[in-house]
């Protein structure tokens, strides 16, 4: 499981807890989000995300 | 071939970089910054001290690697004097620089408050990173700290430190937390859930006097009491800078005003961000940015695009009792109802017609932002619970 972080707001999306809120099941994959989804806090797309360390 | 020049390494003068390389890798770009162009998320100024982040932490990409990157000529540390739309020219510290066209993402500059006594000057501001880096060393042995201005940064920032341990008092001359954007029985929500992480807060006054004691400062306010601080933070509103295009003579009210294509009054010209009043309105947060950016990259590649802003809530980062919020216009004709009140609010404002044109939802309603704004435009269902007190607010 890893964590990923918005590069624009610094929103973080955690494999692990998933976001329960959004429809997305903890466990979740950040690649089985789908391509059209967008930051919750900023609305930057998928494509802009970044990994950072788990 | 001249090039398109960005002014300002923020959010905006970046992301409609990035958006325009997504469009056209070829055309010539020259980003010029007075900083040092390293790429940060300015939102996370106010909440990074209890991620426990410094200054250095919060870079996501170093300046180097984002004009690689972005296949741009960087000039860092460079300040822009004047700007020549006859010549279309550029006069700057590294010299002259032509341009085809321009694009003013230079941001905003803190409002300062005047304030009396021998240590007015010691007020700070944390706009940038390396303001962060400054307030990171000044706080160093300090036991309490003070923030002038209630609003959405003074609210993060006193949930940040509070929850780091420090004691803070926030001081607003306002009613009530974040009364800019949301009514009463709303912005009252963040008291309680503050107040229990160590805020203590000072409504209805301002500061008045800052003056040296020994280890920190005597702070007097305006209705006489007085408080003993380490730090004294000013988050009190941003102005936009409109200095060089006043300059160049381009038309500017609060912020240099723009059409929807984010047009200045001269053709060659654009701006977006935190310095752009797009048809008539400064909207300084981080979703409107992404959208102008993207029409703008748009429009400079070649395919004129007008940007539309969605419904674009705004999200207060106080984990203490988290809120978001799509505020209305101040003078919104339309009443607040009040749709469910436990642990938070849910807030809908209907217009005339009983249409929902904006929200609030805090607490444990902070979630639901998604499902609220796809409701906008309609009439909400009738509230299920039996009438809440206050409802009519």
């Amino acid at each position: 499981m890893k964590v990923w972080q918005c590069v624009v707001c610094g929103f973080i999306y955690d494999e692990t807890q998933g976001l329960p809120e959004e429809g997305i099941k903890p466990g979740t994959k950040w690649a089985d989000i789908p391509e059209n989804w967008a930051c919750p806090d900023c609305g930057v797309a998928k494509a802009d995300f970044e990994m950072i360390e788990v | 071939m001249k090039p398109i020049v960005v002014l300002g390494s923020g959010l905006a003068g970046y992301s409609v970089i990035r958006e325009l390389r997504k469009l056209d890798r070829d055309i010539p770009v020259t980003l010029v910054t007075r900083d040092s162009g390293d790429f940060y998320s300015k939102p996370m100024l106010s909440n990074a001290y209890a991620q426990g982040k410094d200054a250095a932490g919060l870079v996501l990409t170093r300046a180097a690697e984002m004009a690689a990157q972005l296949g741009i000529t960087l000039l860092a540390e460079t300040e822009v004097h004047a700007i020549d739309r006859t010549n279309k020219k550029l006069a700057t510290s590294a010299g002259e620089l032509a341009y085809d066209r321009l694009v003013i993402a230079l941001g905003a500059d803190p409002i300062r408050i005047p304030v009396q006594g021998d240590a007015a000057d010691a007020v700070m501001s944390v706009n940038d990173i390396a303001d962060y880096a400054q307030l990171r060393k000044s706080v160093q042995g300090v036991g309490h700290i003070t923030i002038m201005g209630g609003g959405l940064i003074g609210c993060e920032f006193a949930n940040d430190w509070a929850t780091t341990g420090y004691k803070v008092s926030v001081i607003d001359p306002g009613p009530y937390p974040l009364a800019s954007l949301m009514p009463e029985q709303a912005g009252k929500q963040l008291l309680a859930p503050l107040a229990a992480i160590g805020v203590d807060w000072h409504f209805g006054t301002s500061v008045s006097r800052v003056d040296r004691r020994e280890n920190g400062y005597t702070l007097t306010l305006a209705d006489g009491t007085q408080l003993q601080t380490g730090l004294v933070i000013s988050a009190v509103g941003l102005r936009p800078r409109i200095a060089l295009a006043q300059a160049a003579g381009l038309e500017v009210n609060r912020g240099i005003k723009v059409d929807a294509y984010l047009r200045s009054s001269d053709p060659a010209i654009f701006a977006l961000g935190d310095c752009a009043e797009i048809d008539g309105k400064v909207q300084p947060f981080v979703l409107p940015i992404m959208h102008a950016a993207r029409a703008l990259a748009k429009t400079l590649s070649g395919c004129e695009t007008p940007v539309v802003f969605p419904a674009m809530p705004v999200v207060v980062k106080t984990p203490a009792h988290p809120v978001a919020v799509l505020p209305v216009a101040r003078d919104a004709v339309g009443n607040w109802q009040l749709r469910a009140n436990s642990d938070g609010v849910k807030m809908a404002f209907l217009d005339a017609e009983q249409c929902m044109t904006g929200f609030v939802l805090t607490g444990r309603y902070a979630a639901e932002r998604n499902e609220m704004s796809k409701q906008l435009g309609h009439p909400l269902p009738a509230v299920a619970e039996s009438p809440l007190p206050g409802a009519k607010e």
